[in-house]
């Protein structure tokens, strides 16, 4: 994938903003070009969340996003706000443990994962986004899981470093489901 | 170089200060530039530095004015409400000639507003805002890393000719995370400052920094000296960049984030086959004239797209000076005009 232009949506306090943010510092330590642009205002408090992130082999223009070829939509109403946007030929992940239903578009790729149970599953619900993330880095190689790991140790402070191990099981269960 | 590091244009704007010798923030909070003041209040403890949360921004601007009077690198940040009220002392630190650096994450307006992405303050940051014949320099970054080099070239800039120099950027700038990579070490302009207020220690005549001169005549050679330094400013200081711009059918110019829109717009205009170029101006003052001149008879026409009802297009036409036909395109309120309406404008002006 030469450029990765991905909306990340969903509640506020589903780990929408880091989600975006270790994918980025990820591919900006294999050299890609990286930009991470959030949403920011009267609709982040109490609501949805969103960030636009993109990856690419070529120096970035603009970092709004006005054709996603990539949406990750944590719960209903980011779908429904965002699918309209996805460029023909894109795709859409959902989690699917909240999201009921498909997209309305037939001319996207439509993949579902049933996130937050399998994250409950692991014991930990604020897993959810890294098993999405893993699905989109099986999905699209568009890092290396090696690459995210290293993200982790640099976005996260010393202290909770022991939870790299589980994240990265997450990451792992998400890429290979 | 060091490493590349992942950071918040706003966070980015505080470390560049630092690194510039800057130890003295002072400040007010309001969104969309509040992380700068956070990181600050973070480090400027543990590097011996002042950070102290004003009481208004009034108080901020006068604080800068003190510590500028004696001669210490001091910065400021705000959002558009908040410079204005800051303009009383900015004026004040213009008649001084005090160095200072004050950063503006500009929000839409007029009045309270909204605190999404808007370029209205053009206007006031460069063509007074304050009272008097006075500027200020005003530079206008377009990435995070740009955005570090230019606040430590502020800093330099307000030393050289003992003005403020202003970073006017906007939310979307302060608030999106970019690769930056900083430099091991910063160059520093190195400024004698023997008209600072550090105190005589009895063995010399004491200073004086002050913008009151009763006298009209003393007051005439103030302001003839103020001219004269904009004039030199004017002379060697601007700072543009142009992008694509021989032989291109149109010139799109922009600034800060707008410009980076306008990228996307060339690539998507040359796959129509319509050649576009683009005068970015990096410093809004002193504003690049010479740019527009020297491509002033190159396209049928001149396009300056802003978030503004039309502030930069003035100076657009001053510089092109007739030679072409300038037109107009902006968006308001926060509203981020999309790729696909600018090439619209862009077609229409054209008759595509």
């Amino acid at each position: 994938m030469k450029q990765l232009d991905l909306v990340i949506a969903g509640f506020g306090g589903q780990g929408i903003l880091s989600a975006g943010k270790l994918l980025a510092y990820a591919g900006m330590l294999e050299g890609k070009h990286v930009s991470w642009l959030p949403s920011y205002g009267p609709e982040m408090r109490g609501g949805t969340a969103n960030c636009s992130i993109v990856i690419s082999d070529e120096p970035i223009g603009s970092p709004i996003i006005d054709y996603p070829n990539a949406l990750i939509a944590m719960n209903g109403p980011s779908l429904e706000k965002f699918e309209k946007k996805i460029v023909k030929g894109g795709f859409i992940i959902t989690n699917s443990s909240l999201v009921e239903g498909r997209s309305m578009r037939t001319d996207v790729e439509f993949i579902g994962v049933p996130a937050t149970e399998m994250a409950s599953d692991m014991g930990n619900l604020t897993y959810a986004n890294i098993i999405i993330l893993g699905k989109l880095l099986g999905k699209t190689g568009i890092v290396k899981k090696e690459s995210f790991e290293a993200a982790l140790k640099k976005v996260l402070p010393e202290k909770k470093h022991y939870m790299i191990p589980d994240e990265m099981k997450a990451l792992v269960m998400g890429h290979d489901i | 170089m060091a490493e590349k590091l992942l950071m918040k244009g706003n966070e980015v704007i505080a470390e560049a200060a630092l690194r510039a010798g800057c130890r003295h923030y002072f400040g007010y909070p309001i969104t969309p530039q509040t992380e700068v003041a956070h990181y600050m209040a973070k480090v400027m403890p543990k590097v011996n530095g002042t950070f102290i949360q004003a009481e208004s921004e009034v108080a901020a601007i006068n604080m800068v004015y003190g510590a500028a009077a004696a001669g210490a690198r001091v910065l400021t940040s705000s959002s558009s409400p908040g410079v204005s009220l800051k303009q009383e002392g900015i004026s004040y630190i213009a008649g001084a000639e005090l160095p200072a650096v004050l950063v503006n994450i500009v929000r839409c307006g007029p009045g309270l507003g909204g605190i999404q992405a808007a370029q209205c303050d053009y206007f006031q940051a460069c063509k007074g805002g304050g009272h008097g014949d006075y500027k200020n320099i005003v530079l206008a970054p377009s990435s995070v890393q740009e955005l570090y080099e230019l606040t430590v070239h502020a800093f330099n800039l307000a030393d050289k000719y003992r003005m403020l120099a202003m970073i006017l950027g906007d939310g979307m700038l302060g608030q999106m995370m970019e690769a930056v990579e900083f430099k091991d070490k910063e160059e520093i302009y190195s400024a004698d400052k023997d008209w600072a207020c550090t105190g005589t220690k009895m063995q010399r005549e004491s200073n004086d920094i002050t913008s009151i001169y009763i006298q009209p005549e003393v007051l005439e050679g103030l302001n003839r000296k103020l001219q004269a330094k904009y004039r030199q400013v004017e002379q060697n200081e601007a700072m543009v960049e142009t992008y694509n711009c021989d032989n291109a059918e149109i010139i799109v110019t922009a600034y800060g984030t707008v410009a980076r829109i306008i990228k996307n717009v060339i690539k998507m205009a040359e796959n129509e086959g319509i050649r576009v170029g683009l005068i970015r101006p990096i410093t809004l003052y002193p504003f690049p004239a010479a740019a527009y001149e020297k491509y002033a008879e190159t396209p049928e026409a001149f396009l300056s797209v802003e978030l503004s009802a039309g502030q930069m297009v003035e100076d657009v036409r001053l510089a092109v000076n007739g030679k072409c036909p300038v037109h107009f395109y902006g968006r308001t309120g926060g509203v981020i005009p999309s790729q696909i309406e600018i090439l619209n404008e862009i077609k229409k002006i054209l008759n595509k």
